[in-house]
């Protein structure tokens, strides 16, 4: 599975700013740690910022900071801000669906998608932060 | 195993005892509006009681019951070496957001570890979302096996 790119630098943006809610965070700072363009990151933040995840502060000491529940927020909630997951997501008819073969198809394809609807809707942001943890006490950071 | 012997009002996490059934369901009732006593009191009669490989642990203050958990070592089915299984765990909605889920879950894997295995496992419906989201704050990942089904009325 891959997300797209601008899908991918939401969740990155809110598991950095997610960390330490308290803490407000420059496009440009979370852009450099993830090696990603800061122009595009800003339009992600500003869409994270208007469905309530992140709030932004001008001035000096500005930039962007956790706004959500991170016990609460969870995966899906943040991807699908960016991007339809799952089989219930409204897909486009496409050629071949009406055929018995194009609904067998569309049968696994489907199975798969539930499954990782189920799976990213059962992830909040807290148990990312947890992962993150494990993971960087695995390599001593 | 007490779990906060230091506070005022400690919570207890013990193995559940025949007087602790009638709360069991009750709890039971609470939460999925589906009244089970046979179910359960013949669920403690097989994971109740001191066993190597099943475990029926209840939280409680004082003499209020707050949640239960139930799991069994199992081994082989599938092809799986033993690990332990987690059939259920509830807690009082009163009580939640409070750790006690996660306490009973440690100490459930504890069970499992005196028990010889090192690995936990539970199954849940895929729309379970609440459930699915504490076991993955607890750290369980999607393992090994995949759970397939089929509808035997075509």
């Amino acid at each position: 599975m891959k997300l797209q790119m601008a899908t991918r630098h939401a969740v990155l943006a809110v598991l950095e700013l997610a960390a330490q809610p308290d803490r407000h965070m420059s496009a440009s700072d979370i852009a450099e740690k993830y090696a990603i363009s800061p122009n595009h990151l800003a339009k992600v933040l500003r869409t994270l910022g208007r469905e309530g995840l992140v709030e932004a502060a001008r001035g000096v000491g500005g930039g962007y900071r956790f706004a959500a529940n991170a016990r609460r927020l969870n995966l899906l909630e943040v991807i699908g801000i960016f991007e339809a997951i799952g089989s219930k997501a409204g897909r486009d008819r496409e050629a071949g669906d009406d055929t018995a073969e194009g609904a067998a198809l569309r049968t696994v394809l489907e199975e798969i998608e539930d499954t990782a609807s189920a799976t990213l809707s059962s992830i909040t942001i807290s148990t990312m932060l947890k992962m993150i943890e494990k993971t960087n006490a695995r390599n001593g950071v | 195993m007490p779990r906060s012997a230091s506070s005022p009002n400690p919570v207890t996490i013990r193995p559940a005892t025949l007087d602790d059934v009638r709360q069991v369901i009750a709890l039971d009732n609470k939460i999925t509006h589906a009244p089970k006593p046979d179910y359960w009191h013949s669920m403690f009669e097989r994971y109740g009681g001191v066993a190597a490989d099943r475990f029926f642990l209840v939280a409680t203050r004082h003499k209020d019951l707050l949640g239960f958990v139930i799991g069994e070592v199992r081994a082989w089915e599938f092809g799986s070496p033993p690990a332990g299984w987690i059939f259920i765990i509830a807690i009082d909605p009163k009580a939640r957001l409070s750790g006690l889920g996660s306490d009973l879950f440690d100490a459930m894997c504890s069970c499992f570890r005196n028990a010889g295995v090192r690995t936990v496992r539970t199954m849940l419906a895929r729309d379970a979302q609440l459930m699915m989201s504490f076991f993955r704050s607890q750290g369980m990942m999607a393992g090994q096996f995949i759970e397939l089904e089929m509808d035997l009325g075509e």
